[in-house]
C-alpha cells in the first residue's frame, strides 16, 4: 500500500514578518513542522506497523530548507521524501495549494492508495488544503480522523470527530483523510532511523516537473490576497482588585448585578 | 460589472434535525451585507431527506431570507462530502451568486473547502468579520497565526466564499418578514447516480445538548492551567452548578486530559458570548481571548496581577482560585 504525507513547515508563530506584497515571509525565519502534520507522520507509522508492505511517502511543498524536515520524518520511519519547490509557487492560497500538491502527488506516487495530511496548520489553520487536494484529485474525503480503527489492503475504517458525537466511518481506497491531535505519543527517531535519513535523498521536483503553469501556481493562481494585515486591538477597561477579606463578597455581588443587568437589556 | 448577484447561505441541518442556529447567524449578516450590494437576495441551499422537510419549512421564516432551494431525497439521510459539494456547485453555477456563506461547523469545514475547491474560487475560513469594502466586494477579515494577525482576506472570483463559526455572529435581533419563497429543485440525474464512497457504520452521541451546551450557554465557569487538577475542576462545577452556568477550559488543561476538547474555548475551540465568563487560573493568551471576548461581562481570577486576561475583564480579582471559589460558592448557599 502507497500512503502519500503531505507535510508542512510553519514559521514558528511568535515570530512573523510579512512581505511587501503581505504575504507570509517565509525565509529567514525560524520553523518548525506543522504540529497536527506530526500526528499524520504518527496515524501514517502506525499503519506501517499494523499492515505489511507499505511504503509511505512524505510531500511537502516550500522552499529549499523544508528539506531538513523532511529528513527528519524519514528518520522516524518514513520511506521516501519530496520536496516541491520553486520560488514561483510563492504566496500560494489554500486553492493553488491545493492545486500544486494534487498534481505533485500525480508526479511522485501517480499509484497512491491513500493520502493523509494534518487537520489544520498552526500558520493559517484554515483546514481547507486536505479537502482542496481530495478535490482535485477527485478522491473521496474523511477529516477531523480521531483513530484509525481497521485498515485493510482496499478500506479503511477510522472514527471521526463530529460537532455533537464520534462517528465510525469506512471508506474504500484511495481516499484522504486529516488527521486531528493524535492519539499517542510522537515518535523518537532512533539511531539506525536517522543514518537512514542521512543515506536517503530528498527528490526535489519544481513547477515544470509536476506539468502545471506559472498561471495556475503561487500567488497568480490563487484567487485570494491578503488585502491588509493588522494586530487585533481589544478594548478593555478593567477594575482590578487585589484579594482581601471580603473579595468573595464582592465577586458574589458583581455576579448578581451582571446577571441582572443581562437580562434588563432583554 | 460582474454577473454575479445574491447572496447564498448554506442551512445545515443537525442530525437532531434542527437548522443549525448559525445558519441564522449567517442570515443575520447576509442581511446587513445586502444592504450595500445592489439588488441583492438572499437565499438558502437545504439537503434533506423528503421526510423531514416539514420540519424546516417554517423554520426560514422571519430570517431576511428571500429563496429557500430544496434538493430532496432518500439518499440524503446522512451528510456526504462529495454528493452535497456536487449540488451545491450545481446550484452555484445555476443562480450565480457572488457570495456564498457557511457555518464553520464540522460539517461546514469539510463541504466549503470542497465547494469553492470545485468552483476555482477562494474560501476564508473563520472569519470573524465581514463587510463590503468601496468596490463592493467581500472583505473577510480572519485571525491568523494563532491568532496573534487579523488579515482581511479578499476574492479575485466569484462566488466569494466564507465560513464563520457558531456564535460569532449575532442572530437578527428582530424579525425580518420577507415572502420566502420554497423552491423545490430535482437532483441532476448525476447526483442521483452518485453513491456514498464514505459509508457511516456507527455513531455515539457524546454531546448531549442538540449542539453543544457552550453555544448556548449564558454563564460559563472556565478553567485554566492555574486550576488544573481534579479539585479545582470541582470547584468549578461546583459553582457552575449553582449559578446554572457550564464548565469550559483552556486548550492547556484539555491537553493535560483533565477537561475533554469540546469545552475548549478559543481559536482552535469554541468561540462563546454568554452573559457571564468567569476565567479562573486562564492567562489570556491571544488564542484564548479570540474565543470569549464577546462575553458581555467577564471576571478575571488569576494570581499574577499582570496576567493578560485581565486586558479583556470587566472586573479582575488577584487572587488564589483554589481560595476564593470555595468561598465563593458557600455565599451562593447562604
Ligand atoms: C495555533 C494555536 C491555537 C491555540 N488555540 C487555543 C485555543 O483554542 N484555546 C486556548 O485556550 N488556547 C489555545 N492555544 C494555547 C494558548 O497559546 C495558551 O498556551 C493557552 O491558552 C494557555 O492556557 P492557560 O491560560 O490555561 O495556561 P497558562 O498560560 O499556563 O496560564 C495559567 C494561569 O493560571 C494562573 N494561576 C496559577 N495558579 C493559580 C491559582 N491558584 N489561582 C489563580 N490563578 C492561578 C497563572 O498566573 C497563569 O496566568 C493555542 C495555541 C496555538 C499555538
Amino acid at each position: 500500500m502507497k500512503i502519500v504525507l503531505c507535510i508542512k513547515q510553519v514559521p514558528d508563530t511568535s515570530d512573523i514578518k510579512w512581505t511587501e506584497h503581505n504575504t507570509i515571509q517565509r525565509e529567514g525565519v525560524e520553523s518548525i513542522i506543522n504540529p497536527y502534520d506530526v500526528y499524520a507522520v504518527e496515524t501514517a507509522l502506525r499503519i506501517k506497523k499494523s499492515c505489511a508492505d507499505v511504503e509511505l511517502t512524505a510531500l511537502s511543498m516550500g522552499p529549499l530548507q523544508a528539506e531538513d524536515m523532511l529528513k527528519k520524518v524519514v528518520a522516524l520511519g518514513v520511506d521516501n521524501g519530496a520536496l516541491i519547490t520553486d520560488k514561483k509557487f510563492a504566496g500560494a492560497d489554500t486553492y493553488a495549494t491545493g492545486k500544486t500538491l494534487a498534481a505533485a502527488i500525480k508526479t511522485v506516487v501517480p499509484d497512491f492508495d491513500m493520502i493523509i495530511c494534518g487537520q489544520f496548520a498552526i500558520d493559517g489553520d484554515t483546514a481547507q488544503t486536505g479537502p482542496s487536494i481530495a478535490n482535485h484529485l477527485n478522491l473521496p474525503q474523511i477529516t477531523f480522523v480521531k483513530d484509525i480503527v481497521e485498515c485493510r489492503d482496499d478500506s479503511i475504517t477510522v472514527t471521526r470527530q463530529a460537532d455533537d458525537g464520534i462517528e465510525t466511518v469506512k471508506a474504500k481506497l484511495p481516499v484522504l483523510l486529516c488527521v486531528l491531535q493524535g492519539f499517542e505519543e510522537p515518535s523518537r527517531a532512533r539511531i539506525n532511523g536517522i543514518r537512514r535519513a542521512q543515506k536517503t535523498e530528498i527528490k526535489k521536483y519544481s513547477l515544470a516537473d509536476i506539468g502545471l503553469n506559472p498561471e495556475d501556481v503561487g500567488l497568480k493562481g490563487s484567487p485570494t490576497y491578503v488585502s491588509k494585515a493588522f494586530r487585533p486591538v481589544i478594548e478593555h477597561k478593567c477594575e482590578k482588585i487585589f484579594a482581601c477579606a471580603d473579595t468573595a463578597e464582592l465577586v458574589h455581588t458583581k455576579i448578581k448585578e451582571y446577571l441582572a443587568g443581562a437580562d434588563e437589556r432583554k | 460589472m460582474s454577473e454575479n448577484k445574491g447572496i447564498l447561505l448554506y442551512a445545515e441541518v443537525t442530525r437532531d434535525k434542527y437548522i443549525h442556529t448559525v445558519f441564522f447567524e449567517l442570515a443575520a449578516k447576509a442581511f446587513e451585507l445586502s444592504k450595500k450590494l445592489e439588488n441583492c437576495e438572499i437565499s438558502a441551499l437545504l439537503i434533506t431527506p423528503p421526510a423531514d422537510m416539514g420540519l424546516y419549512k417554517d423554520g426560514f421564516k422571519n430570517s431576511g431570507i428571500d429563496k429557500v432551494y430544496v434538493f430532496q431525497d432518500e439518499k440524503f439521510k446522512n451528510y456526504d462530502t462529495e454528493i452535497y459539494s456536487k449540488i451545491a456547485v450545481d446550484l452555484v453555477n445555476e443562480i450565480k451568486p457572488e457570495i456564498m456563506l457557511v457555518g464553520a461547523t464540522a460539517q461546514g469545514r469539510d463541504l466549503a473547502p470542497r465547494i469553492s475547491s470545485s468552483l476555482h474560487t477562494g474560501l476564508t475560513a473563520d472569519c470573524t468579520d465581514l463587510d463590503i469594502n468601496e468596490k463592493g466586494r467581500l472583505a473577510a477579515t480572519r485571525p491568523t497565526f494563532g491568532g496573534q494577525l487579523m488579515a482581511t482576506i479578499l476574492c479575485k472570483n466569484f462566488p466569494q466564499m466564507a465560513t464563520v463559526r457558531p456564535k460569532v455572529f449575532k442572530p437578527l435581533a428582530e424579525n425580518v418578514v420577507r415572502n420566502t419563497e420554497i423552491i423545490y429543485k430535482t437532483a441532476s440525474d448525476t447526483i442521483t447516480g452518485m453513491t456514498s464512497k464514505v459509508e457511516l457504520i456507527d455513531f455515539v452521541k457524546t454531546i448531549q445538548n442538540e449542539i453543544n451546551e457552550l453555544d448556548s450557554a449564558e454563564i460559563i465557569i472556565a478553567g485554566g492551567r492555574g486550576i488544573a487538577t481534579e479539585e479545582g475542576f470541582n470547584l468549578l462545577r461546583q459553582l457552575a452548578e449553582k449559578l446554572g452556568g457550564t464548565v469550559a477550559a483552556s486548550r492547556a488543561v484539555v491537553d493535560s486530559g483533565i477537561a475533554s476538547k469540546d469545552i475548549q474555548i478559543g481559536q482552535t475551540g469554541k468561540t462563546v458570548r454568554p452573559k457571564l465568563y468567569i476565567a479562573c487560573g486562564i492567562s489570556g493568551a491571544i488564542q484564548h481571548i479570540v474565543g470569549m471576548k464577546d462575553s458581555e461581562k467577564i471576571i478575571a481570577i488569576n494570581v499574577d496581577e499582570n496576567a493578560p486576561i485581565f486586558s479583556v475583564a470587566d472586573l479582575g480579582i488577584v487572587a488564589d482560585a483554589y481560595k476564593i471559589l470555595p468561598e465563593i460558592i458557600n455565599l451562593c448557599n447562604s
